[in-house]
């Protein structure tokens, strides 16, 4: 069994051909990479140098496209604020139903937890296309579209399933005993839910908010159908570089680059939380 | 913080359903209600150029839609590119996660730089490969092509529904990636032992430990992403728009156009009912999955 030890860390030590599997790794991890890595190049290039067919790596950085991608005028700004209300507003909305639900599923059980549990699940494998045509229909007669209201209220919609999962899942790994000696002590059920069972919850609650957020964020199916402008996203400004606008790819780089680096940087720290989340448990 | 009696003996007296309420209300008026309406709306005949000329239309969106040959041809792509799509990310997605689960200098770092791409918006995705990659004469793609002596591609006039699986795959295979990596990691380490000391090779170690425990990880990964493919639309929408002609024009793309630029609510219903129809399918065997495996693996 001494021998084995090295074998700990889960999968192979590497053995011959070991470099040169772990060289293609890099080179694949690299590779993968590489678009994300060229937008923000293109970003720091002048319009000649990033238009040219040749593609240059070497070259005296400027930060003239996020000048102009920031400018006033560009509506960079309305768009980042839609993206940020929405997507916290949604964010937000969804804990505050989701952790009742999930308290209520995890620490007082009964026989239609389950079916419950499963049926709001299933809600997340409805596509949006399915639900489309009423939701434009009716928010068109409350006069709901291209607002932030009627954005928020889809994004947590559709987020809420994961999001009630996640609790119940981060809920479960909580004794029950807790509950039960609070409520020996006399602790209501708003005081034992807010006094001792979010604080011990609070990290499972960050990383649920962190999936949703992102989630969100890049969100686009429902911002390009139900807003144009007032409540329109940073996923409809960078749409609208579709056509047109598109031949200026230091600009476009620019509010690309402004648009994914903050959720890609939050991704990296979510890749857990992703799986658990996406598969609703099933992976683990 | 007066103990009433009642409070104090444990469990059942939360008010559960008032806790419950408002999650399980949110979802039948976001969801369950307009799904409802989608097959109400989808035996109506309602357009809204028309808006004074509603009734009940019986089969007939049904029948227009199947005799459209634009939804055959929605159908067909919408298949093609879940198909192509799950091949390539699962494929690549289990190579990666093989050549990740080993241990080397920097790994999470690797790995890390190979999974970004799903935490990028699909909008911006879909601009990063139609412009900076696939343009046919400023793109990397066709840079990399003239440099080796071959010709560059119209890549999105020429090839519209493979640059389309491209992109898709760039962004999903970190997702398959992800979750496959997880699951190789759960690896029962003592069978593996087990079967080493016997004298396996790797390939038997592969087939008869590895292989067998992921099955059940792959089959989430095809099943979600099914899912997920079968509602592709933001990559489209910034880059093809669809076309040209109807070449990259899927299901979702279908009812976004017929709802909003034909302005059919009967028909666009229709076809989005052949979208959840379709979607159960695979969602059917996802949420049993999670069923069962509802309360395995937590403390209690």
């Amino acid at each position: 069994m001494t021998a084995s030890n090295a074998d700990r860390t889960p999968g192979r030590k590497a053995g011959s051909g070991g470099t040169a599997l772990t060289l293609l790794a890099w080179l694949i991890g690299i590779a993968m990479f590489f678009p994300i890595f060229w937008v923000v190049l293109t970003a720091l290039k002048t319009e000649q140098t990033a238009f040219s067919m040749t593609p240059t790596f070497i070259f005296s950085p400027t930060l003239e496209s996020f000048r102009s991608a920031l400018a006033q005028g560009s509506g960079y700004w309305h768009y980042a604020l839609n993206s940020v209300i929405t997507a916290f507003g949604s964010t937000l909305v969804g804990l505050a139903l989701a952790i009742p639900a999930a308290y209520a599923m995890a620490f007082f059980p009964s026989r239609r937890t389950d079916f419950t549990l499963v049926w709001m699940v299933s809600t997340k494998f409805i596509p949006a296309v399915g639900v489309l045509i009423p939701v434009f229909l009716v928010y068109r007669s409350l006069g709901l579209i291209d607002t932030r209201l009627g954005l928020t209220m889809l994004f947590t919609a559709m987020n809420l399933p994961i999001m009630v999962w996640m609790v119940y899942s981060y809920f479960r790994d909580i004794p029950i005993d807790i509950i039960e000696a609070a409520s020996i002590d006399g602790a209501g059920t708003a005081q034992t839910m807010f006094r001792v069972i979010l604080p011990l919850a609070l990290p499972g609650l960050a990383s649920t908010g962190l999936l949703a957020l992102i989630l969100a964020w890049n969100e686009s199916f429902w911002s390009l159908t139900m807003t144009d402008y007032h409540a329109a996203t940073l996923a409809v400004y960078t749409a609208s570089f579709k056509s047109g606008e598109g031949l200026f790819w230091a600009r476009l780089s620019a509010a690309s680059v402004l648009t994914i680096a903050p959720i890609v940087v939050l991704g990296w720290f979510a890749q857990r939380q992703m799986v658990r989340g996406l598969t609703f448990g099933a992976v683990k | 913080m007066s103990a009433s009696p009642t409070d104090a003996s444990p469990g059942k007296r939360a008010p559960t359903k008032r806790l419950m309420a408002p999650s399980v209300l949110f979802l039948l008026v976001w969801m369950i209600v307009p799904l409802a309406m989608t097959l109400y709306y989808s035996f109506q005949d309602y357009n809204l150029m028309m808006p004074d000329m509603r009734g009940f239309a019986g089969g007939l969106s049904y029948e227009l839609l199947f005799t459209d040959p634009v939804f055959w041809d929605a159908l067909l792509n919408t298949l093609l590119l879940v198909a192509t799509c799950l091949l390539v990310t699962v494929v690549a997605g289990l190579a990666l996660a093989l050549l990740f689960n080993r241990t080397f200098v920097g790994r999470g770092i690797a790995r890390t730089l190979a999974i970004s791409p799903f935490f990028v918006m699909p909008v911006v995705t879909g601009l990063i490969w139609k412009y900076m990659l696939l343009d046919p004469v400023y793109g990397l793609f066709s840079w990399v092509m003239r440099s080796i002596g071959l010709e560059p591609v119209q890549w999105l006039s020429s090839y519209p529904l493979l640059s389309v699986v491209m992109m898709i795959s760039w962004e999903w295979t970190p997702f398959a990636l992800l979750i496959l990596l997880t699951g190789l990691q759960s690896l029962p380490e003592d069978q593996l032992e087990a079967v080493r000391l016997d004298g396996a090779n790797r390939w038997q170690e592969f087939r008869h430990i590895v292989l067998p425990h992921l099955g059940q990880v792959l089959y989430v990964v095809i099943m979600l992403e099914s899912i997920f493919f079968l509602t592709s639309f933001a990559e489209i929408y910034a880059t093809t728009s669809g076309g040209p002609g109807t070449a990259t024009t899927n299901l979702p793309y279908y009812i976004y156009l017929s709802a909003f630029f034909q302005y059919d609510i009967g028909l666009s219903s229709a076809a989005a009912i052949g979208a959840v129809v379709l979607a159960n399918i695979f969602a059917i065997f996802l949420i049993r999955f999670v069923a069962g495996n509802l309360n395995a693996g937590s403390q209690r």
